[in-house]
């Protein structure tokens, strides 16, 4: 019941969509401001924090650099503990497999913790098809289910509604899918998380089986840790009578100990909390208390394919707080659904490329979605490098296009600039043209820049990309390096030359 | 000290004045810089737009000019932050070692202007008198990439005349981003605007930074709105006398 992504423009088109929308672009705005002042905030009080990211990303750099004997440990204390560890290399695989265990309790119905993993392999679409109805249970998820939605945000998936439509969405489609929403429901934040909390309750109680994510996978202790904030999680994960839980091959840590930088890292960089409200954690099954069958789906899907680019890798550490989608300029004004997927911003704009290919033009666009300011870098709390990334994807996107038989506009240009820019003489000529250009479309021009310089005007082409909201300057008559030419550094009378 | 001045493409093309300024500025604090003829961009272009391979006679062009320089000062963070940061990246896709070597050598070497004048030279003080009010954007690049931290505003503070006033939300990028103002030039546009009304709330008449690239897109939405400020690289302003 709920959207897909399938078909999305390339992010350019998208995003001019989303820049239109009024509402959303306020709603953006004032969220991820203030969660990022939250952050800011939180971050500070913490004098060591940038020992303490380094020790983030020294655990995830471990664990990922001896993958293969990490999981390995990691299925032997699972299923010592009494857990059925499964494998999936792809969505189709990790949905079948949860598929055939929830039929195999008879059961038609699961309750769910908000889990990427899962939206990322289209999972209640996928139980949906096979007549299995999958209950969202986080407030946020609720709401994007309900609204037949896409989520626009890792942590705050319906950031881009705000309170009146949230009551809407609840009063038209709570009742066809259970308890409908109370009468003269009121748009009050606490009205709305009332009436969710009373929607839910009889399916908690009602569901044999439970589906969630993991947020950490400790291999020596056969340890899932699910790390929330309204306790849905915790009823999801003790209640119903069996858990499967899917989780990426990368959310594994090699020790319980590894847990500390991580579990201090985490709330203060997603939510701007100094502790997290609710942390569960499981290893395998426990007689007489919670879920007494256990399964777990470990999900490649893209995975080891990402491991193996040298430069990429580092977006595996990614433990998905969100908070470089919090900080980047271009999410807070397109928001999430520009990036046609369930990882949207800066962790997106590398993550989809590097686990699916840049074959598509939709992920191919994505390394793009970026002005490289760095600010998702700076506050990343595993220090993935993502600028560098993105560089680095850009140049899997060229390189994707070297055999085209009709090469890219873009390509010839830049092919040209080279030519032009490893030769000083070269770029001496093309700069005398330009400055020639410049004197043509300066005196078309009516306008003149503040400060005296001549407009371009409207310029054709790709330029009209820029002057069609931009002044440009029209290049000047004599550039830098002929001046110094001709005036000897500026020593030969027009000393500073400067001016203006 | 053998000083080069690398004047960035970007500079040398569409902002001559401020290439001039630089020598102005470095000439009356004692530094006489040779510009080597040979020089052209540095590459940045073609990296961030994925063309590694095309890159790589541009950093050979690089560092066949400025190798032998004991500095080389660029009035640009993007600039500088390419030679730093992405040379390296680029030599060893190259696969030749002469090139990574070359590189190792020439990268560190580069300095923005601001940490050029406060680092090496050691001087806050440039002796300039700039009688306007004017507010500084940190270019993310300067900021983020170099770490210039807050050179430009100690040398700014000593400005003579010069009213500065704290740019509001300033280290948000203004959405410029290289080949990103083309390819994705709504969202770039939209950045830009955002920008722009955060200048015009300051009531400065003049828009500073470090990079004429950021400042040819914000001085555009500004112009276009007919705002009444103009841009100016700092380089100029820090030339400026009475
Ligand atoms: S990339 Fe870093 S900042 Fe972004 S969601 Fe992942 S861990 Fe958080």
């Amino acid at each position: 019941m709920s959207g897909t992504f399938v078909g999305m423009p390339a992010f350019p088109t998208a995003a001019r969509e989303a820049l239109g929308d009024t509402q959303l672009r306020r709603n953006l705005a004032h969220a991820t401001r203030t969660i990022r002042d939250k952050r800011a905030k939180v971050v500070a009080e913490v004098e060591e924090w940038e020992e303490l990211r380094l020790a983030g990303a020294g655990v995830k750099e471990a664990a990922l650099r001896d993958l293969a004997t990490h999981l390995e440990t990691l299925e032997d204390s699972l299923t010592r503990a009494g857990a059925t560890v499964h494998w999936a290399r792809d969505a189709e695989e990790a949905c079948a497999i949860v598929a055939s265990v929830t039929k195999a309790q008879g059961a038609d119905e699961v309750v769910k913790v908000k889990s990427m993993a899962t939206q990322e392999i289209g999972l209640n679409e996928a139980l949906e098809a096979d007549g299995i109805a999958a209950w969202e249970t986080d407030l946020a998820e609720l709401i994007v289910q309900l609204g037949e939605d896409l989520p626009s945000h890792i942590l705050v998936p319906a950031i881009h509604r705000n309170r009146a439509e949230i009551r809407e969405i609840f009063r038209r489609r709570m009742g066809a899918v259970g308890r409908p929403a109370p009468d003269g429901l009121s748009d009050e934040p606490a009205a709305l998380a009332g009436a969710a909390r009373e929607h839910l309750r009889e399916k908690f109680l009602r569901a044999k089986v439970a589906v969630s994510g993991a947020n950490f996978a400790v291999a020596d202790t056969g340890t899932l840790v699910v790390v929330e904030s309204e306790g849905n999680g915790r009823m999801c994960l003790t209640l119903p009578e069996v858990l499967i839980s899917v989780v990426g091959i990368e959310k594994v840590v090699a020790t319980w100990a590894d847990l500390d930088p991580m579990l201090r890292l985490l709330p203060r960089s997603s939510t701007g909390e100094r502790m997290n409200p609710y942390t569960s954690t499981w290893s395998g099954v426990t007689p007489g208390d919670g879920p007494q069958e256990v399964h777990v789906v470990l999900l490649d899907n893209g995975r080891t394919r990402a491991l193996a680019d040298d430069v990429g890798r580092q977006a595996l550490r990614c433990i998905r707080c969100s908070a470089c989608l919090n900080v980047c300029p271009v999410y807070e004004r397109v928001g999430g659904h520009a990036y046609g997927s369930v990882y949207p911003g800066p962790i997106g704009a590398i993550l989809n490329p590097l686990l699916n290919g840049v074959t598509d033009p939709q992920t191919a666009s994505l390394p793009y979605a970026s002005t490289l300011c760095g600010a998702c870098f700076e506050v990343c709390p595993v220090r993935i490098d993502i600028p560098s990334v993105l560089v680095d994807q850009r140049a899997a996107v060229v390189d994707s296009h070297r055999d085209d038989r009709i090469p890219k506009p873009e390509a010839v240009a830049m092919k040209g600039a080279a030519w032009t820019f490893s030769s000083a003489r070269r770029l001496a000529r093309a700069e005398q043209a330009s400055g020639l250009a410049g004197r043509v479309l300066g005196r078309f021009s009516r306008t003149t820049l503040p400060g005296g310089q001549a407009a371009a005007g409207r310029l054709p082409g790709p330029a009209a990309g820029w002057t069609s909201a931009r002044d440009l300057p029209a290049p000047p008559a004599e550039s830098f390096r002929a001046w110094w030419l001709r005036t000897n550094g500026g020593t030969d009378g027009g000393q500073d030359g400067g001016g203006s | 000290m053998r000083v080069a001045l690398q004047i960035t493409c970007v500079n040398d093309a569409m902002f001559p004045d401020t290439g001039k300024a630089v020598v102005r500025l470095l000439r009356r604090l004692g530094v006489e810089v040779d510009f080597p003829a040979a020089q052209t961009c540095c590459s940045q272009p073609m990296v961030n737009t994925g063309y590694l391979d095309e890159a790589v006679p541009v950093v050979r062009a690089y560092v066949d000019a400025f190798s032998g320089y004991d500095a080389v000062v660029t009035p640009s963070g993007s600039c500088a932050g390419s030679v730093r940061h992405q040379h390296a990246l680029v030599a060893r896709r190259s696969g030749d070692p002469g090139l990574v070597a070359a590189v190792a050598d020439t990268s560190p070497r580069a300095y923005e202007l601001s940490e050029f004048l406060v680092d090496v030279l050691g001087v806050v003080d440039v002796g300039a008198y700039f009688p306007h009010r004017v507010t500084y954007h940190p270019t993310c690049h300067s900021l983020r990439m170099l770490g210039v931290g807050d050179r430009p505003q100690q040398l700014l503070e000593n400005v003579r005349g010069i009213e500065l006033v704290d740019l509001p939300h300033a280290t948000e990028c203004c959405g410029f981003g290289g080949t990103f103002a083309l390819k994705n030039a709504d969202t770039s546009v939209a950045m830009g605007a955002d920008k722009a009304r955060h200048v015009r709330d300051t009531g400065a008449e003049v828009l500073v930074a470090g990079d004429n690239s950021c400042l040819m897109h914000i001085g555009g939405m500004l112009s276009r709105q007919r705002a009444g400020v103009r841009v100016m690289h700092l380089a100029e302003i820090l030339a400026a006398t009475a």
